[in-house]
């Protein structure tokens, strides 16, 4: 499974829920294929999607509130599992990226590449459900069927041809503010 | 805190901040996530202002070093206000020798960062929450209100 296509699976799944995207690549690709005004594009802050994902989610009890992470960025914040175990409600789903490396600068190996399972460490931290898929329809139903948890979508590296997001920091804040 | 209508704090603790974080802990009108790392509470109070709320995250100054990154490529980049309530440790009246050297880095960090520190002394912590909320939210950037060993010794 390509990212770009698991992430338009994840976008297609969400309905009208709220998206907080990874840094780099994910958020380009998240823009080509699903660009809608309830997207959040991470533009810095590596690592700290998950984080961003539960803060909105406590916020925002009345919507669902879905994360895209990747691996390299959840290994640099491992600790936010547990304190998403600990405080996230039922409206909060992490989907985590895994393709074992970090693409957007120059897909050098992440620790996920020696064989290290995020979902054990995933469920070990106390999250449940926490489901495995490397197919965009069982994606895609992962995400229609689960409120929250984690999902880990077992991803090709590789980036799709996709240009940087054409929105400044500001625009992409406020048009997300406006549209929840 | 609650004067100013705070709604989700994140903390890393600090022994000066004992009791400060009991007291939010029991608060329920307050929600408070203690978190792993202080950047990892940048990230979450960042999201509570996406969904609305008022975020403040309380640390030790160590924790600054942990989150400058977060602080300027999240805060300052989308211009996300953040009440920033420090332990400042590593000044005058120091016992821990580790503690001394993020105390002196603590305000030239942050004056490089373009973020406001307000330093109250006994008594002024109200005025300079109160304060430094209205100017995270009119500057749309993080405050940071340092509190020192004076400040708690005074407690």
């Amino acid at each position: 499974m390509r990212r770009i296509d698991a992430i338009r699976a994840v976008a297609e799944a969400a309905g009208d829920g709220l998206i907080v995207c990874n840094l780099g690549f994910p958020s380009r690709e998240l823009f080509r294929v699903a660009d809608r005004d309830r997207n959040f594009y991470m533009l810095g802050s590596m690592g700290l999607a998950s984080s961003i994902g539960l803060g909105l989610a406590i916020a925002r009890e009345d919507r669902r509130v879905i994360a895209i992470d990747g691996d390299g960025s959840i290994l640099m914040n491992l600790g936010s599992l547990t304190t998403i175990s600990a405080k996230a409600r039922g409206n909060y789903l992490l989907v985590i990226m895994d393709n074992g490396v970090y693409g957007s600068t120059g897909c050098q190996p992440s620790a996920s590449s020696c064989g290290i399972k995020l979902s054990e460490l995933a469920k070990a931290a106390g999250i449940a459900p926490v489901r495995r898929t490397s197919s965009v329809s069982h994606l895609h139903k992962l995400v229609k069927e689960m409120p929250s948890g984690a999902i880990v979508a077992e991803v090709e590296a590789g980036n799709a041809d996709v240009p940087l997001v054409p929105m400044g920091p500001r625009d992409i804040i406020s048009r997300f503010a406006k549209a929840i | 805190m609650k004067k100013i209508g705070i709604g989700i704090v994140t903390s890393v603790p600090c022994v000066n901040l004992t009791d400060l974080i009991a007291l939010i802990e029991a608060d329920t009108s307050i929600r408070h996530l203690a978190v792993s790392r202080e950047e990892e509470g940048v990230g979450i109070c960042a999201g509570a202002y996406l969904g609305g709320m008022k975020p403040a995250l309380l640390m030790q100054n160590s924790g600054l070093g942990n989150s400058i990154n977060a602080l300027a490529s999240l805060d300052l980049l989308y211009g996300i206000p953040l009440l920033i309530i420090v332990s400042h440790r590593g000044v005058e009246g120091e016992e821990v020798s580790a503690q001394v050297p993020m105390g002196l880095l603590t305000e030239p960090l942050l004056r490089s960062m373009g973020i406001p520190a307000i330093k109250p002394g006994p008594g002024e912590a109200e005025q300079a929450i109160v304060g430094g909320w209205s100017r995270s939210i009119g500057e749309r950037k993080p405050v940071a209100i340092l509190l020192d060993n004076a400040f708690w010794r005074s407690q």
